[in-house]
Order: structure tokens, then C-alpha cells, then sequence
């Protein structure tokens, strides 16, 4: 008995030889995979403005952390039912999650979460635009590099069954393009799945006529890959979307960036990588309130965490083929400042989660907080690169072996996340 | 009237006047430095200037310019003081009252519910005028009440408003609202007493409020937008404010300017007290140097209360400083134990990295340190009441330092930070920096190296007259050339400014078009990090932002866009029945 993809298959190249494939099927094929095995897909998450580390996976087990922090450390775990809503939540006996990252402990639990502590870039500047250039590019020290690391990292496609490449194989979340996107294999940016298109039908054709023609090769190729995007979408434009398993993602773009994600995951348009990020990490002043549960911090990590278990909760399955990655540009001073907050320091942490991602675990080589041990003198010290994790990912979760291309003039190390 | 329509917008596009291919499309594959070489003529030259000295050419424009003499044009825009400023605009910005209030006179009119409340037990002064008094007496009640009801602040004020319409009016004057056209309604409106108006706008349905707001007079129309919370109208004014200016001044250069230098020295208008500080900075920090000295200009953002704020500089502390000893801390913090260092470096370093020096201006982190150390006792007083700048010597590093070889000694109080404005105004990196950064925006987004050369010269030669440097730039062949010509992707506010231009668009309130602008990406006065909006075409060019373009287009040549009337005659031509799509096409992306 012919299995449904056999028959997607087979039906579908039919009508591709006599003309175009309605996009329902086109989209039933990169569902079925064709002849490859299921997608994989890779979610990169960037919390630009630098967060502190070291009071999101509080290393609760260093005493030196407590003295650096008199007035903003995470207290230790505890079961005192009167300080538990403010003490860290611990992982494995020294290190402990932020209180407001509570929805984030089932996953470590179930494995599907792992941490990555004392990770970064090795370039020292504590520059917000320089240092998310270069995580974005994935080329640190260097600035003429013109394409991002996601570009670069999405294998060569054959496309689907149908031999169709798909044009939202790369997707941000966003009013614009990230650098980290950037390069010669089309992706897109788009605000929301909704608002992608134009809204009069005729206009539509007119314009679409006039960029696909634009002698400017630039606005040429961004009118093509626009228009291409656009009739793909069109179909799930029109179903409202309900999160599964009654996910609840938090109001605000960044939920709502992961609530996309998710919508064209499961729609089976041939997402392949996509992107979302969540800025506002850059607590120089009062990063904690009066109690670690509240303020800057906390309100932030709330919506941060309770975004990602709920993009979790929908998933459902699907987290099987799913890996979620975080990074952010560089983490805070050791020690804090004046204000109650914390300045521009060096390594910090990643969240890495999914199905087939080795979880419950803090991965890298811990420093350690003294004095001597600190990099320059005051920040936390970088045991490994950004760039083994993202590699690891890119070569045994994506598939793509080509790392000399993804991360030029570096060679990843493994870290065994997956 | 049509035919001139018709030819701006052709002319907007370069379709009558321009070689088909783009500048930026030809520097891909041929030399850009031949490019740069290659002259324009005719009304190219024209266009070339309206393009990138405006926002963008209105009909009848380029015939304006060359009746007036190209040179002559650049000349008077480069001396803005001495144009007439447009009646219409003058007119228009009357009813903005914020844009010409002090942080304190814009805290005490336009309160949070939270300062009101303050007012209410006396810690706050009231507004002088009895009406203001009595319009947030009465905001605060509603407030108040909402939350007893365990509401939230946030939702809509007439979702949960204590008193309904019909406690409100007699059962005749609510008739006369549910009855008739818009216009009748708006009239029966106007004949409910004055002190009731406020508590029956908090308490109207949605629809019937937009529809009597669509056509309110500019003062009632203010009324209807306060019931949602005074304290928006700052950050609403201002961005209304900059486009009004845009579409109307005739002071384009210098509104092009002010632009461009409020982004270099980017402030956040959503952080805290610069809600309230922003105003002020921009009308007296910005705007008065944009033509001037670049250290007149860096040393006012220095000691700006929006700035000091921004960028924390406020409550750093001097690790040895009095203050910091006795464990307390700027701001009436708490320092931390031990005589805990109470330094901040966010100042220092974007001073270094984005003000004056560039990132690779040949800086290092103890430069930060010690920069941040110079400018310890740089403060606010009262920030949360409008701000005031002062220096608090109790905070004040008073050691030796050294920032960028050059020794600063002991006990210099103030003028230690004095000094490093100095140093860095007249550091020849910034020359190069700035220059680069300015023909960026007006050249291309690869500028010709030695025309950043002798822009740079100039900086330097002029102690940093920004005239000069723009006229250096005004006067070069590179600017007139076939390599700058058409190269540069609009920001969104470019295209929203050019758009409204182009079709000679009436703005009676521009808060839709603002809107607009942050849905193209680009939300005014409201770009978090201090690096401010990128200057490059191809942050720009992306598929959302491209779609976005073109029903931002669509919506305007259909009048759609709340606040803006264009003659849909005008905007649908044979060849776009739809209209509009002249201003979405690629063409009109570019300028």
C-alpha cells in the first residue's frame, strides 16, 4: 500500500511536469520531506543589550559571586516557603536559574534543556554594536565579514520532492533584515505572518511586476524573494491560529515573534531557520527591585522565559525537530556597580533547547569568580566559544557539515549538546 | 494642478530625468571611484540636492531651484535663520503646547496618574491654570477608580470609566449624540457644558469618540486624546512635531539636520524620567548647533539632563569620592557596603565609541574607565521633575587620570570632564568620524575616501564648524556625481516624509503617519540603543519592510491615512488605476 508521502510524492511531480503545484501541495511535500528525512529546523534567539549572566544562571555554589553582589546577588535555593519565590532555582547543586525563569525548570527536568555557562565571543570589546555584529556574523574580530552566520549556515537545498526550494527557508522576526540573516541565500523579515502581504490584490500584481523587473539588482532580488514569500504564505494567511496544548505566550513582541514561529513550523511552509530577539538587557542601574522577584531583571526574564515554554508547550512532537538557541552579545561585570547594576563585562551564558538536545545539564568549564580568575580583572572568563555550540548545532542538528564556511578561520570544538 | 502632480512625482522618481539604473546598482559592477568622477547635469544636479538637502522634492520644487539658482538654493539652506519659516507649519505646531515647555512645565501640565497623585497630596505643585487643574483633578478620580474596580491602568479608560454616559447627560443630549451625521453629533457635543465634556469623552464608547475626534477642531481634538492620559502627549507632539516640520518647513536642511544629529546623539525616549526630558533636548541642545561648532554641540548633550540620564552618567559615583565613602550613594542610593565603587562607565564609553572617537578611533577600555572617572559629579537634580543639570562635587573622582595620554591632574572638579570634551572634540578621529558619518547620509553609503579627506580637513581646520564641513561636502564633485545620484534606500521616515510631499499631502494631525513610520521600522525618538538608526540602504531592504512600503503607499493615495488628505485625482493616474503605486514602486524607495 502506497504510504501518503509516496503518494504526495508521486501526484505532485505529476502536476509539476504539467505546470505549477497548487501551493497546499507544495507545502504538503515539505511536510511528508520527500525524499530526505523530516526537517530540522534551528531557532536562534538574540537578547540584545548584553544580559547579565550571572544573575540569570546564578552560580549559587561561589561565594565569591555573593561578595561581588552585595545588594543584586540571587540568594541561594532554599525551601523556606517565605523566600522561595526569590531565591534561585537550582540546576545541579551549584548552579540555580533565575527565580522568573521558573516555567524554564520543567524543561532542564525533562532533559530538553541544556546551559551552556561561561560562553561567548573571545573578542574583548565591550561594545553593544560591535559585539552583536560580531555573534551575528559569527566572524569576531572582523568587520568586513558581509554575511551572517544563519545565512551561511543553511545547507544547500534541493528543495522538496517537487524540487522546489522553499522561500522562507530563513525567517526573522521583525521590521528588519538582522545581519545575522544577511547573505546570498534568500531570507526574509517579516513583523508579523499576518501583515505579510499587499493588501490590493491589483496593486499587488503591479507592484510584484515592478520589482521583479527593478534593473537595481538589490531591490530586484529582495522583490523576488518578497513576492515568492508572500504567495507561499498566502494559504495560512487566512487560518487564525490557536497555540496548541493551551500555550500562553506572553503579550509583547518577543511572545509574539516565537507564537509566529511556531504557526509557520507547524504550517510546514519549509522553515528552516528562523529568528527572533528580545532586547532591553542593559541594567546598568537597579537591575534587581527590592527582592530578586522584581524589577528590570526579573520583569524581563518573566516574559523571556514564560515566551520560550510556551513556544515549548505548542511545539509539542514537533520539539523533536527543533532546536532553540540563545546568545547575547556579551555578559555583565563580575562584580556590580554603584547603582545597583552592572556594567559591560565578557562571557556569559546559552540557553540551548529541544527535543534531541542533551539536556538537565550545565555544560563548559566553569572559571571561577576570584579575583585572579576574573578576565581583565572583572569579568567572568570565556571557557568556550560561541561558536562550539552554534557549530554543533549547525553540523549535527542542521546537518551541515561545511563549518569551515559557517564559521571561517575558527574549527569548532565539540561540546556534546547533541 | 494634475500635470504638476504628475510631474513631481515623476521627477521624485527620477523617471523623466534619471538613466534607468540605479547609482547603487551600478557601483556592483562598475568602478565606484569612476562613478564618483562622473558629473551630473540639468536637473539631475537639482534633484540630486532636493533628494538629500529635503525630504523629499514637492511639485514645483526643481522649477523653484533652478529659477532661484542651485547655488544660491544651498546657500540659503545652509543659513536657515535667515528663511521664512511657512505660516501653514507655525499653525499646525500651535496646538503641539509641549514642544515648547520646559521638563518641569511639561511634568506639571502632562503628569502620569502617579505624579497627579503626587499633586493631589501635595508633593508635586498643581498647573496654574484652573481648567488643567480641575481636567487631571478629574483624570485621577477615573484612575482611581479603575483600579478600586481592580482594573488595569493600561486598558482603555473608558472600558471600565466610574460614571456612564447616561449619569452624565440628560436623556436628550445623549439622543442628540446616538442621532445624525458625525457633524451633527460633534455639534451636540459642543453644547454640553465644559466641565462635563472631559468626564463624557472618558466615558464614550470607542466608535463614537473616533468619529467626533476624526472631525473635532484642533483643541477639542487635543481634549479627546488627553482622556486617554496626558503623559502620552509629550512623546505624541514630538513625533507629530518632526513630521509636521518635515512636510512643511521650509527649513528643510535644518530639519534634515536635526534629525540626523538627535540620531547621533541618540537618546530613549521611553526610559524613565526622559520622557519628560527629551522635549527640551532636542528643541535646545539639538537644534541650535546643528549648522554650529561640534563641541559647542558635544558639551551641550554632555551636560543635557535627557543625556546624563540615557546614559546613566547621573548617579555614577567616584570610587573614592566623599559621597561614595560615606555609603551613600548619587541619588540618595545606597552605595553598597564598603565604600563600593559606584562608577559607571555607559557614558564614557559611548562618548568614545559614538559621539566623538569612532570604534576603531584608537581608544581602550582604561580610556572608558578613566573618561567615566572625569565625568563622576556630572548629575541631575530633580530628574523626575524636569531636571536640571549640576555638578556634585561630594560624587566627584577627584585622583589623577589619564585618558588618551594626556594627564588630567588631581582636584580638577568639573573641568575634569571639561577637559575630555575637549580632547576628544579636537581628536582627529573624530574629525574622520564625523565626516564619514555625515556623508553617509548625504552622499552615499560608501563615501569616496578623499572626499572624507577633505571634509575631515575642514573639521579640522574650522575647530569643528559643521558649516564648513557640510559646505566642504555641498561644493564637492563627489556629492554632484553619477556614483551618489539615486543611491541611497529611504529610512522609513524618508519615505513616509517624501511620500506625503510628493503628492503635496494636507496634514491636519500627523500621529497616523507616525505610526506609519515605526510600523516601516523606525518608531520615532525611540531607538533603545544609543547607537541610534542605521545610515546604511541595506538595513533597510528587507521583504517586510518592502511590503509595508507599498501599503503604506496604497493607504495614502486612497486616503486612508488618518490626518491626511490628498487629492486621489492627483494620486491615480492611467497607469495606476489603484493609485499609489507610483510611491510604492521601486523607484520611490530610493532618493
Amino acid at each position: 500500500m502506497p504510504t501518503r508521502r509516496f503518494f504526495l510524492r508521486n501526484s505532485a511531480l505529476a502536476m509539476v511536469g504539467a505546470g505549477a503545484a497548487p501551493r497546499w501541495l507544495e507545502r504538503a511535500l515539505y511536510a511528508a520531506g520527500g525524499a530526505r528525512a523530516r526537517q530540522k529546523i534551528l531557532v536562534a534567539i538574540f537578547q540584545r543589550g548584553a544580559a547579565d549572566g550571572l544573575n540569570v544562571v546564578v552560580p549559587h555554589g561561589e561565594k565569591a559571586y555573593y561578595d561581588l553582589r552585595p545588594t543584586i546577588a540571587i540568594p541561594r535555593p532554599t525551601s523556606d516557603p517565605g523566600k522561595k519565590d526569590d531565591a534561585a532555582l537550582d540546576l545541579d547543586g551549584f548552579f540555580g536559574l533565575h527565580p522568573s525563569l521558573a516555567p524554564l525548570k520543567p524543561l532542564f527536568d525533562q532533559q530538553q534543556l541544556a546551559i551552556v555557562d561561561a560562553v561567548g565571543s573571545p573578542d574583548p570589546t565591550r561594545s553593544h554594536f560591535d559585539a552583536q555584529d560580531y555573534m551575528e556574523s559569527g566572524t569576531p574580530g572582523r568587520k568586513a565579514t558581509e554575511d551572517g552566520w544563519m545565512n551561511r549556515a543553511l545547507p544547500p537545498s534541493t528543495g522538496n520532492a517537487a524540487g522546489k526550494v522553499s522561500p522562507v527557508r530563513a525567517v526573522a522576526l521583525g521590521p528588519v533584515l538582522p545581519r545575522t540573516m544577511r547573505g546570498s541565500v534568500p531570507a526574509v523579515a517579516m513583523q508579523t505572518i499576518e501583515s505579510f502581504q499587499v493588501r490590493n490584490a491589483e496593486a499587488a500584481k503591479q507592484f510584484e511586476q515592478m520589482y521583479t523587473a527593478s534593473k537595481d539588482p538589490l531591490i530586484q532580488a529582495a522583490g523576488r524573494e518578497t513576492f515568492e514569500a508572500v504567495a507561499m504564505l498566502q494559504a495560512i494567511q487566512r487560518q487564525p491560529y490557536t497555540p496548541a496544548a493551551g500555550a500562553d505566550y506572553p503579550r509583547g513582541r518577543f511572545g509574539q515573534s516565537l507564537q509566529q514561529i511556531a504557526q509557520l513550523i507547524k504550517s510546514d511552509v519549509g522553515l528552516e531557520m528562523a529568528f527572533a530577539d528580545i532586547g532591553g538587557w542593559d541594567h546598568h542601574v537597579n537591575e534587581l527591585g527590592p527582592r530578586a522577584s522584581v524589577g528590570v531583571l526579573a520583569n524581563l526574564l518573566r516574559e523571556y522565559g514564560q515566551a520560550l515554554s510556551a513556544f515549548w508547550k505548542d511545539m509539542g512532537d514537533r520539539m523533536s525537530d527543533v532546536v532553540v538557541v540563545t546568545m547575547s552579545e556579551f555578559g555583565r561585570t563580575a562584580k556590580e556597580n554603584g547603582n545597583r547594576g552592572t556594567d559591560h563585562g565578557h562571557a556569559n551564558s546559552m540557553f540551548v533547547m529541544g527535543g534531541g538536545v542533551k539536556g538537565g545539564k550545565v555544560y563548559g568549564k566553569w572559571p571561577g569568580l576570584e579575583k585572579e580568575q576574573l578576565y581583565e580583572g572583572r569579568d567572568l572568563a570565556l571557557t568556550t566559544d560561541f561558536r562550539d555550540v552554534l557549530g554543533e548545532l549547525v553540523s549535527r542538528h542542521l546537518g551541515n557539515r561545511s563549518l569551515k564556511i559557517v564559521f571561517p578561520g575558527y574549527d569548532p570544538k565539540v561540546v556534546g549538546l547533541v | 494642478m494634475r500635470n504638476r502632480v504628475g510631474l513631481a512625482l515623476a521627477c521624485a522618481l527620477g523617471l523623466a530625468v534619471a538613466p534607468g539604473i540605479s547609482a547603487y546598482a551600478k557601483n556592483k559592477h562598475a568602478d565606484p571611484a569612476r562613478q564618483f568622477q562622473k558629473q551630473l547635469a540639468g536637473d539631475e544636479k537639482i534633484l540630486q540636492a532636493l533628494n538629500r538637502l529635503t525630504w523629499g522634492p514637492r511639485p514645483g520644487d526643481i522649477q523653484e531651484v533652478k529659477s532661484m539658482g542651485l547655488k544660491k538654493w544651498i546657500d540659503g539652506q545652509l543659513h536657515p535663520e535667515d528663511i521664512t519659516e511657512n505660516a501653514v507649519l507655525a499653525a499646525k505646531l500651535k496646538t503641539l503646547d509641549t514642544l515648547n515647555m520646559s521638563g518641569a512645565e511639561l511634568v506639571r501640565n502632562y503628569p502620569t496618574p502617579q505624579m497627579v497623585r503626587q499633586m493631589v497630596n501635595g508633593q508635586l505643585p498643581f498647573p496654574t491654570d484652573p481648567d488643567r487643574k480641575l481636567m487631571l483633578t478629574k483624570l485621577m478620580e477615573r484612575f482611581e477608580q479603575r483600579q478600586a474596580k481592580g482594573g488595569d491602568a493600561a486598558a482603555a479608560p473608558n472600558a471600565m470609566n466610574g460614571k456612564a454616559l447616561s449619569d452624565l447627560l440628560s436623556p436628550q443630549q445623549l439622543r442628540s449624540l446616538r442621532q445624525g451625521t458625525v457633524q451633527q453629533r460633534l455639534e451636540a457635543f459642543q453644547t454640553i457644558p465644559k466641565e462635563k465634556q472631559d468626564d463624557a469623552i472618558g466615558a464614550m464608547p470607542q466608535g463614537l469618540r473616533q468619529g467626533l475626534f476624526a472631525i473635532a477642531p484642533p483643541e477639542l481634538r487635543r481634549r479627546f486624546e488627553m482622556a486617554n492620559g496626558p503623559q502620552q502627549m509629550v512623546a505624541r507632539d514630538l513625533s507629530e512635531g518632526k513630521l509636521l516640520r518635515a512636510v512643511y518647513s521650509n527649513r528643510q536642511l535644518d530639519e534634515v539636520l536635526v534629525d540626523f544629529w538627535f540620531n547621533h546623539f541618540n537618546v530613549y525616549l521611553d526610559k524613565g524620567a526622559d520622557r519628560y526630558l527629551v522635549t527640551e533636548y532636542e528643541r535646545d541642545v539639538i537644534r541650535p548647533h546643528v549648522l554650529g561648532k561640534f563641541k559647542e554641540l558635544l558639551e551641550a548633550t554632555a551636560k543635557s539632563p535627557a543625556m546624563l540620564f540615557y546614559l546613566d552618567n547621573w548617579q555614577s559615583v567616584g570610587p573614592d569620592a566623599p559621597q561614595a565613602r560615606g555609603k551613600q550613594g548619587a541619588g540618595g542610593q545606597k552605595a553598597g557596603p564598603r565604600g563600593h565603587p559606584g562608577l559607571n562607565e555607559n557614558y564614557g564609553r559611548e562618548l568614545l565609541e559614538l559621539h566623538t572617537l569612532g570604534v576603531d578611533g584608537g581608544y581602550t577600555q582604561a580610556d572608558v574607565t578613566e573618561a567615566a572617572r572625569c565625568f563622576t559629579g556630572w548629575t541631575i537634580l530633580q530628574p523626575q521633575r524636569g531636571g536640571e543639570f549640576a555638578f556634585n562635587k561630594r560624587v566627584h573622582d577627584e585622583g589623577e587620570k589619564t585618558v588618551l595620554g594626556v594627564r588630567i591632574p588631581a582636584g580638577g572638579g568639573m573641568s575634569d570632564g571639561e577637559k575630555v570634551l575637549d580632547l576628544v572634540a579636537h581628536h582627529p578621529s573624530t574629525a574622520r568620524f564625523i565626516s564619514q558619518k555625515l556623508a553617509m547620509r548625504f552622499v552615499a553609503d560608501e563615501p569616496p575616501a578623499a572626499l572624507v579627506d577633505r571634509m575631515a580637513e575642514t573639521f579640522r581646520k574650522t575647530d569643528g564648524d559643521l558649516r564648513a564641513v557640510m559646505k566642504t561636502m555641498l561644493e564637492s564633485k563627489e556629492f554632484f556625481s553619477q556614483g551618489a545620484y539615486r543611491g541611497k534606500l529611504k529610512s522609513p521616515l524618508e519615505v513616509v516624509a517624501s511620500a506625503v510631499r510628493a503628492v503635496s499631502g494636507e496634514v491636519d494631525y500627523a500621529w497616523a503617519l507616525a505610526n506609519q513610520v515605526a510600523q516601516l521600522g523606525q518608531p520615532l525618538y525611540r531607538k533603545q540603543e544609543p547607537t541610534g538608526y542605521a545610515n546604511s540602504s541595506k538595513e533597510w531592504l528587507n521583504s517586510g519592510g518592502l511590503l509595508a512600503r507599498m501599503n503604506f503607499a496604497l493607504q495614502l493615495a486612497d486616503n486612508k491615512v488618518p490626518g491626511v488628505k490628498v487629492d486621489a485625482h492627483q494620486a491615480a493616474r492611467p497607469d495606476d488605476p489603484v493609485g499609489g503605486i507610483a510611491l510604492g514602486s521601486p523607484e520611490f524607495q530610493k532618493r
